[in-house]
């Protein structure tokens, strides 16, 4: 049974003009151990989508249909309380930027006990060695020392380090990492990469990795799922929509990835720019960007079907008509 | 998006209508205060026309002699409280509008000054107030008028007193204005239109008054009429701490000073209606500076 | 610092100034000739600079003076009025920061309930509200009408009630709206966003995580304030005849009388600096930020 179920999502924000959709019909699965990718530019939705799954949409953004489940638990419309007690314990969080995610006041000790013992039964003392065991797995030099420090003196890779001890402190069976790295130094992000990577795999932990880094993605996705304009317009193994992807929105943003093995001259680019949610084109959203548009595009919307190794919501393919 | 309709449609449609109301509010009682010598049922000032047969009557009794009622009861010397309370508002007006008008004059000059010579001149300017700052506007009040007190001798003292409270509340109130416009000033003189016209040789005090007033005409309205608020509780203070304005010309604060004397003995109207004209007058002012100050600096906190 | 200073001279002037000293010695009956003697004989004749450095060198040493109405060294009075108003702005304060901070909380989480609207519109009359009229309405409503509570005077248990919920009120809607807004713009951090995340309770959240954090500018705040909590006190303990410094300086403003008055404000002064100091050591045991050099391993 996969870890996290996602059927149909869709998320709206209502405003004084009607319904915004930032996410429409998303459906996707992850199974333990298994990393999936979902990339995008920003606004495409897929840091809401995984707002949604944690129940902390902002306001005032709502799931509008479909269902979330967590080890086959419906888990979309719990109540507040309940949903708290999922909340670190079963779905841990790792946000962007690691300066701003822990509180200032109080020490990364402090921050990892209150959370392991807002969810597991352990005394203080228990708590505290855990929290120095945490920090020793995740990296930080002479943690016993350091559990008592505040956050500002560590450095921002240091930071995300901890933040994913938080995350993964109440062994949760999913992590969602939203841009985990792109706040972080280029040196930096491949070490969190690997760490993260390494931590899931040991604990059999899914994660969902959003990102808008393509490089990311390769190094560290087992699938990879690319959204646009709210809708997922690819989904697949990460080697299949790397090397052979079919929708071309998915082809361009591959095709913005630098490769070692295969030199290129210059990177190419996709023009135009992804719609307003209140604008959204009929028919494929991508289509007036698209370089293969045709009338069938403008008109219908395509849904995601199998298309060889990967599945894919394009008209190409499917008969011109 | 969302922050918009957060700010200014929804708190604007929120706050006009309190703006609208506080507005009336405040035109009827600067109407009343204005045309108290036609509208007032009774001049308290007349002594002719006061009757001790009619003292300490509580609101809505029928005067002694039968031709009309107190609608909020008489004083222990049988003023008619309504007619005290109009006569007041005037005083309590006067004082607060002079003080404020004072403080803008001080405040806006030390401030272009301050702000457009810079220097050792602003450093020192801006020391004083910040020092003025640090001590409220009643204690300063309290301190000028005690000092201006024993300067003078007590005859001279008390046909200037109304001067002097102006003086001790609106020297209270400069600093604030002096800071915004100093700031203002600033900003402008560093800019390049200001410069092309030195270059061009007008004289840089026109270049302030024509370039720099209309810039800081929003903020010092805001914070003239935050100030207009402060002062009259300022002046009601000091009457009320019995350092105000002499008891032959009472405002909202000696009415409210003397009522009080009278509390004990159950004539609470004394007091309470002139606290309640005060109030009004004070929440109405506040209101509408708030509102003011929403609508016209929108970065001022 | 230059508070002090500036203070400092102010005050000489007024001491100095303010006041006939010769009054207080000779009475009304007074030669040309024993005028001029003892204003020699009080080293009044001697230049300004002479005089202040004398002053300063008396205050540093405890010496303000002698009051020109009560006859007493100025210090000795200061003593006698002190310690009331030092009970009355504690209970104040602390009346004050026990219910505005959780009132604040309370209208920052629940923006849109009743009881937030009930709040806020009561913080915007007790502002309007002079300190004068709220200390009268209440002598009126629980001495008067009620009779449950004395309204002058400090002799007994009950007496501190209402001057304290008078002098409190200003202070305790000031507080409410300050920590109010820092707790909604807190709410909107990053950290707190992290901390929902984390699965941790509401009430650790705003409690502990958020409140913590408002803190230190509130606290700024308060001690920013302090001129105002001594202006109110004038009042508050004219209006319930409580027999601290306010009243003697209110006393001492109708008679003239300079070398109290100086006393006061160098007092006032002194406090205001004290306080601001405390609040700079308080910052460093809030915020480790202030503690340590930026950067770090």
């Amino acid at each position: 049974m996969p870890v996290l179920s996602v059927r149909d999502l869709v998320v709206e924000f209502p405003n004084r003009r009607g319904v915004a959709r930032a996410v429409d019909g998303v459906s996707f699965e992850i199974d333990p151990g298994e990393v999936l990718g979902l990339v995008g530019e920003s606004g495409a939705g897929k840091s809401l989508t995984g707002a949604a799954i944690v129940g902390l949409l902002p306001p005032p953004g709502r799931i509008a249909g479909g269902a979330i489940l967590l080890d086959g638990e419906r888990i979309d419309a719990l109540p507040p309380h309940r949903m708290r007690a999922i909340r670190g314990r079963r779905i841990g969080m790792i946000f962007q930027d690691p300066l701003t995610a822990l509180n200032p006041l109080f020490t990364v000790g402090q921050q990892l006990i209150e959370t392991m013992r807002a969810h597991l039964p352990l005394s203080h003392r228990q708590a505290r060695e855990r929290a120095i065991a945490w920090l020793a797995e995740v990296g930080i030099a002479a943690p016993s020392m350091r559990v008592d420090a505040y956050p500002n003196a560590f450095s921002g890779g240091m930071r995300q380090r901890v933040a994913i001890a938080l995350a993964l402190c109440a062994e949760p069976r999913l992590v969602i990492a939203d841009e985990p790295t792109t706040a972080l130094d280029v040196s930096i992000q491949a070490q969190i990469v690997a760490l993260l990577r390494r931590l899931a795999r040991e604990r059999g932990t899914a994660i969902l990795l959003i990102t808008h880094d393509m490089g990311v993605i390769a190094e560290t996705a087992d699938r990879v799922a690319v959204m646009y304009a709210g809708r997922i317009v690819e989904i697949g193994s990460t080697r299949a929509v790397i090397d052979s992807p079919s929708h071309p929105y998915a082809d361009g943003l591959m095709a913005s990835i630098p490769s070692l093995d295969r030199p290129v001259d210059r990177l190419r680019q996709i023009d135009g720019a992804m719609p307003r949610l209140d604008a959204i084109p009929a028919g494929c959203a991508f289509h007036p960007r698209c370089p293969s548009a045709f009338d069938r595009c403008r008109v219908e919307r395509p849904e995601l079907r199998d298309v060889g190794p990967t599945r894919s919501a394009c008209w190409l393919g499917q008969g011109h008509g | 998006m969302r922050d918009w309709l957060d700010s200014d449609a929804v708190h604007g449609f929120r706050t006009s209508p309190i703006a609208v109301l506080s507005c009336l509010l405040l035109w009827l009682l600067i109407g009343g205060a204005v045309l108290a010598p036609w509208i007032a049922p009774q001049n308290p000032f007349d002594l002719g026309r006061v009757s001790l047969m009619d003292s300490s009557q509580p609101p809505m009794s029928p005067a002694a002699d039968g031709d009309r009622t107190y609608f909020l009861g008489t004083d222990q010397q049988g003023r008619d409280m309504l007619s005290a309370i109009l006569y007041g508002l005037r005083v309590s007006l006067l004082v607060g509008g002079l003080a404020v008008a004072f403080a803008v004059v001080v405040g806006v000059t030390i401030g272009l000054v301050s702000g457009y010579v810079g220097g050792f001149v602003d450093l020192v300017l801006m020391r004083i107030a910040d020092v003025q700052l640090t001590f409220p506007a009643v204690l300063t009040a309290l301190l000028v008028d005690g000092s201006i007190r024993a300067a003078l001798p007590r005859s001279v003292h008390d046909s200037l007193q109304l001067h002097v409270v102006v003086f001790s509340i609106g020297i209270s109130l400069w600093p604030s204005l002096a800071r915004t416009v100093r700031g203002s000033t600033m900003v402008e003189r560093g800019k390049d239109y200001v410069l092309a016209a030195r270059v061009i040789g007008v004289p840089s005090w026109r270049v302030a008054l024509t370039h720099v007033l209309p810039n800081v005409v929003g903020p010092v309205m805001v914070i003239a009429t935050l100030g207009l608020g402060m002062a009259i509780l300022a002046e009601a203070t000091l009457s009320f701490l019995g350092v105000g304005l002499p008891a032959s010309r009472p405002s909202l604060g000696t009415l409210i000073k003397y009522g009080g004397d009278y509390l004990y003995s159950g004539s609470w109207w004394m007091a309470a209606f002139p606290g309640l004209a005060l109030m009004l007058l004070v929440l109405a002012i506040n209101l509408l500076g708030d509102w003011l100050r929403d609508a016209l600096t929108p970065g001022l906190r | 610092m230059p508070v002090l200073l500036v203070v400092g001279f102010i005050a000489f002037a007024l001491s100095d100034f303010v006041g006939d000293p010769v009054l207080l010695y000779l009475g009304q009956d007074q030669t040309q000739e024993q005028r001029e003697a003892l204003i020699r004989q009080l080293g009044r004749d001697r230049p300004i600079f002479v005089r202040y450095a004398d002053y300063v060198w008396g205050v540093l040493h405890g010496d303000f003076g002698i009051s020109y109405a009560a006859r007493e060294p100025v210090g000795q009075l200061l003593m006698q009025y002190l310690p009331a108003t030092l009970e009355l702005a504690g209970i104040a304060s602390a009346l004050a920061v026990a219910v505005g901070v959780p009132m604040g909380v309370y209208t920052a989480i629940h923006r849109n309930t009743l009881l937030s609207r009930v709040f806020m519109i009561g913080s915007l009359i007790g502002v309007s509200l002079p300190t004068f009229m709220l200390g009268m309405l209440l002598i009126l409503v629980f001495s008067v009408w009620l009779g449950w509570l004395p309204s002058f005077g400090r002799e007994t248990v009950l007496s501190p009630v209402l001057p304290a919920v008078t002098l409190a009120m200003f202070q305790m809607t000031m507080i409410m709206r300050l920590v109010r807004a820092e707790m909604l713009e807190i709410l909107r951090a990053e950290y707190i966003r992290f901390a929902r995340a984390r699965g941790l309770s509401d009430r650790a959240i705003h409690f502990s995580h958020a409140l913590k954090n408002t803190l230190v500018p509130v606290m700024t705040i308060i001690a920013l304030q302090f001129g105002g909590i001594v202006a109110f006190s004038l009042v508050t303990e004219t209006v319930f005849e409580w027999p601290g410094l306010g009243r003697l300086l209110v006393k001492s403003v109708a008679s003239a009388d300079g070398p109290v008055m100086s006393a006061y404000l160098l007092l006032t002064a002194l406090l205001f600096v004290t306080i601001n100091l405390v609040v700079d050591l308080l910052y460093f045991a809030i915020d480790p930020r202030l503690r340590l050099p930026r950067g770090g391993a």
